[in-house]
């Protein structure tokens, strides 16, 4: 009778345990403790009510919600019909629409909301030209909208790779039965496509409220502070972190957050629809009428140009001597990125060195639960999958929280620093958060690999970790590197914990630079120039690890996409 | 619940993907009432044709005519055809009564009505108790009458099914098919029934189209297919068969065959002089250790294997450079031969069947 714990993978099991439980379960637990705990260490509710006794937290609340709300409106209407083109019919733009899924991880919503602003805001190009030629603006970036409209162009991807995944599961014979029987057009879309794809639809939705109700930056640099995010952020920096407010907020965030995740899987409960059956074919594809042709390639240039809008506007900023009360700059020069390149190449350094770690050590903790979860019997090991994909609906603010008050006072060994202001404590932050993206792309990976591949392998004589080195890991690698590309995009530019995670100039991130410079009219375009020269890191790194993935096995980019919609 | 018959035409349909041709000048005539069988191998063309009927591809030439008119430009929706997918496509999102209801409430019934018929095409099929629930809590074979129930609900012309029982297990394939003839038998519908197991088609079916590379290669009776078969695709393909090459040539009696192996033989039916097969059904022969009746024809041969199916026990054996399948009824304390072992094989002349070469 074999033990029930085989030592080698209950110690790795464990040491994974201790690594979620001191940088996730505890600084988390410690915002929740705070926030509930009066000054003897008893319960209380009293921070709750001073939270919703002052109005401009309940006012923050507020607007989270309707922000967040709004914005995964917005996303579906996007994203739906854009989805439902690719899927049913021939058309040329099914490229380019999987290429539309990348863009908001190379480009976070912080970085391109001040060139949105510059194109779509009160003075902007867009009311530029329209007061030129019809007298009338639209406030499209003015206070919340502004928000609203920045996130639902990054975010509504999150609802078109999920619910092109769920299109393509459908079988066509449940579309083809229901012509069959007579239904047809948009009842036939409402009665049994949509239905049939909710689990996509649902997932990709509650990613992009989450998403939304936590996004610290993009409100930051539109300046609209009257959110629950900035407010938690807000609070703890100019206050301090003794201040209880900032951790009900916190407290609020992750609620909402984790509610959200239990919704859609409530909502989804017994729904996940095996539609994929013997003799599947997805969905069949038609041919588009000219008619329908001229109404799918208009809704899609369209998207298009919204989508390109945040990346074209940063690019012109960049390169834009002057840009302002004009529709486009004045002139152009290289000045920016001579001064970027001249001032900032710490900042570059930092960020491939921080994310280069936190992505290596993910796809380890990532293939390390895999195994365990999918080829042991170690008891109580989905309790890590569980925490580690936790880690999802915790805002990067709130973790960041967690950690200064934590680790408050910790020194370093062998060095003369506080743990809180060391840029490892940084690289943890960034491992904790993205650990759900690797994860799911290191299980995915190993669940499409037949156990019967290792047994052959062990019954010609090779032992477990040899059998692991030899096959387990050759045949994940596409599955690891898809994981470790998503890990480093995303956390390339990780704004809201390293707002508040980096102490010391020399030891900031791109990120972080970049939001520094778009906080002034002189640095716009300087952090123009720096995000630029992100997204060119960051595709660079993309395209050299799709090209080792593609020679190496089929997993492909819209791999990496799908995993983040997880 | 009586249905109108209706008969359904396919006239010269040809039908290609690309440059792969799937039908090629594809007729038949499909008489009211009657339960009409596609039979083919994969990649015959069987499932395409019957899609055509439902109206979910395009023919390039030809027309399909329902009731007389050509349907050929009437989308599927339109078509009041009913189809029973292979994979029963039942939806998983609806409960068994909300599947069946669907096409009823597509045709904007009133409320009174649809529940009536659901009941009543539940009650048809047998799972009136199982109305709420969700198709995935079912088994397959009930999901199959979920399926049939669906299909039935709306009334439609023609009842088209794709494979009905290729997602069943052995004893319960058995079973529904003869469920399935007596439901047809009792609507009247004319029905259309697309199978790649000869079994199932001889079995159940009233008329048996045998398509082979996107061409009908005959259209009969079950027991016409098998007596008289067209051609060698249709001998080989319905049951098992023997082909002997030989030559005819005629004579005052009639034809007569002649090989090395068998000598001459006078056929039992006419034949144009040539080159022919000749074809013998395993179960018309006979083995015997020694040749005991001199109204047959008989050959020596070698036993080369034996396999042992309960009712006849079939022998591979040699004789000359020919093959030849053998099957000898089998009842306790008949002999059997040993592989290895020398036997005469015997040939009933009037069960001889002739291929044109």
């Amino acid at each position: 009778m074999p033990t029930r714990f085989p030592p080698a993978p209950t110690a790795v099991a464990l040491l994974i345990a201790a690594f979620l439980l001191a940088f996730l379960v505890i600084p988390v637990a410690t915002v929740v403790y705070v926030a509930f705990a009066d000054g003897a260490g008893g319960f209380t509710l009293s921070h709750f009510q001073s939270f919703f006794g002052i109005s401009l937290m309940r006012e923050s609340f507020w607007n989270s919600l309707y922000v967040a709300g709004m914005s995964v409106v917005f996303a579906t209407l996007i994203a739906v019909p854009l989805a439902y083109f690719t899927v049913r019919f021939q058309f040329r733009g099914a490229i380019l629409i999987q290429t539309l899924g990348i863009l908001p991880l190379i480009m976070p919503p912080f970085v391109g909301a001040v060139a949105m602003q510059l194109i779509f805001g009160r003075s902007g190009s867009v009311n530029l030209l329209l007061n030129d030629w019809f007298g009338v603006t639209v406030p499209i970036m003015d206070g919340l909208n502004g928000v609203i409209f920045v996130e639902a162009i990054h975010y509504f991807p999150f609802i078109l790779m999920n619910m092109i995944v769920s299109l393509n599961n459908i079988d066509s014979s449940m579309e083809e039965s229901a012509q069959n029987l007579g239904a047809f057009g948009l009842r036939l879309f409402r009665r049994i496509v949509f239905p049939l794809a909710m689990p996509g639809f649902v997932a990709g939705a509650a990613l992009v409220f989450i998403k939304v109700f936590d996004d610290l930056g993009t409100p930051l640099v539109l300046h609209q502070t009257n959110l629950l995010a900035p407010q938690a952020f807000l609070r703890i920096t100019s206050i301090g972190i003794e201040d209880p407010i900032g951790y009900v907020a916190s407290v609020i965030m992750v609620a909402f957050s984790l509610f959200a995740l239990w919704a859609s899987a409530w909502f989804m409960r017994g729904k996940e629809y095996a539609t994929m059956q013997r003799g599947y074919s997805g969905l069949a594809r038609r041919r588009l009428t000219p008619g329908q042709s001229v109404l799918a390639y208009g809704w899609i240039v369209l998207v298009l140009l919204l989508v390109l809008a945040p990346h074209i506007g940063i690019l012109l900023l960049s390169f834009g001597k002057v840009w302002s009360f004009s529709v486009l700059p004045d002139s152009f020069t290289l000045e920016h990125f001579i001064s970027v390149v001249k001032d900032s190449p710490r900042m570059i350094w930092n960020t491939i060195l921080y994310c280069g770690i936190a992505a290596a050590l993910d796809v380890v903790i990532g293939t390390a639960i895999a195994y365990l979860i999918l080829r042991t019997r170690v008891p109580g090991v989905r309790v890590l999958d569980f925490t580690a994909t936790a880690a999802l609906a915790i805002p990067g603010v709130v973790l960041a929280i967690g950690y200064l008050r934590t680790f408050r006072g910790w020194e370093l060994p062998f060095a003369d620093e506080l743990f809180t202001s060391s840029w490892i404590l940084i690289v943890i932050a960034y491992t904790v958060r993205r650990l759900p993206y690797a994860l799911r792309s290191c299980t995915a990976a190993l669940q499409q690999m037949h156990v019967s591949l290792e047994e052959a392998g062990e019954n010609l004589g090779a032992n477990k970790a040899r059998t692991i080195r030899r096959i387990v890991v050759p045949l994940m690698i596409g599955g690891i590197m898809a994981g470790f590309v998503t890990s480093f995009m995303t956390a390339a530019v990780e704004l809201s914990a390293t707002i508040m995670l980096v102490t010391a100039q020399q030891d900031a991130p791109m990120s972080y630079g970049i939001y520094l410079f778009m906080q002034s009219a002189a640095g716009r375009g300087p952090g123009a120039a720096l995000g630029v020269l992100a997204v060119v890191i960051v595709a660079i790194g993309t395209y050299v690890s799709h090209r080792i993935i593609t020679s190496r096995s089929q997993v492909s980019q819209a791999h990496v996409v799908q995993n983040i919609g997880v | 619940m009586e249905l109108n018959k209706v008969r359904v035409e396919i006239r010269n349909v040809s039908l290609a993907y690309g440059k792969t041709q799937v039908l090629r000048d594809v007729s038949a005539n499909i008489e009211p009432g009657e339960f009409f069988a596609l039979l083919g191998p994969s990649g015959s063309g069987k499932s395409t044709l019957l899609r055509l009927i439902a109206g979910f591809n395009q023919s390039q030439s030809g027309e399909v005519l329902i009731d007389g008119e050509d349907v050929s430009r009437v989308p599927p929706w339109k078509r009041n055809i009913g189809m029973v997918f292979q994979n029963y496509a039942l939806w998983p999102h609806m409960t068994v009564a909300g599947n069946v209801a669907f096409g009823l409430e597509e045709r904007r019934l009133p409320r009174e009505d649809i529940r009536r018929k659901v009941a009543a095409a539940l009650d048809l099929v047998g799972l009136s108790e199982y109305a709420a629930r969700r198709p995935g809590q079912l088994s397959g074979g009930q999901q199959q009458r979920v399926a049939v129930a669906r299909t039935i609900a709306i009334e439609p012309k023609v009842l088209l099914l794709d494979e009905p029982l290729s997602n069943l297990d052995a004893k319960l394939r058995v079973h529904m098919r003869v469920e399935l003839l007596a439901l047809q038998r009792k609507l009247g519908i004319t029905t259309v029934f697309v199978t790649h197991d000869q079994e199932e088609a001889l079995s159940i079916s009233d008329r048996v189209a045998v398509l082979d590379g996107g061409i009908v290669q005959q259209i009969g009776t079950p027991m016409e297919l098998y007596d008289r078969p067209a051609n060698r695709f249709i001998a080989n393909f319905v049951g098992t068969i023997n082909f002997l090459p030989g030559t005819v040539s005629a004579s005052a009696g009639g034809a007569v065959f002649d090989s090395p192996l068998t000598g001459k033989i006078a056929l039992p039916v006419p034949a144009a002089p040539g080159r022919v097969e000749i074809a013998l059904r395993p179960h018309s022969l006979r083995l015997a250790a020694a040749r005991d009746n001199p109204a047959r024809i008989w050959i020596d041969a070698t036993v080369a294997e034996r396999e042992f199916l309960g009712e006849f026990i079939r022998y591979k054996v040699r004789a000359g450079d020919q093959d030849l399948i053998v099957d000898e009824p089998h009842f306790p304390g008949t002999d059997v031969f040993q592989p290895g072992a020398m036997v005469s094989v015997a040939i009933q002349p009037d069960q001889i069947g002739v291929i044109p070469a």
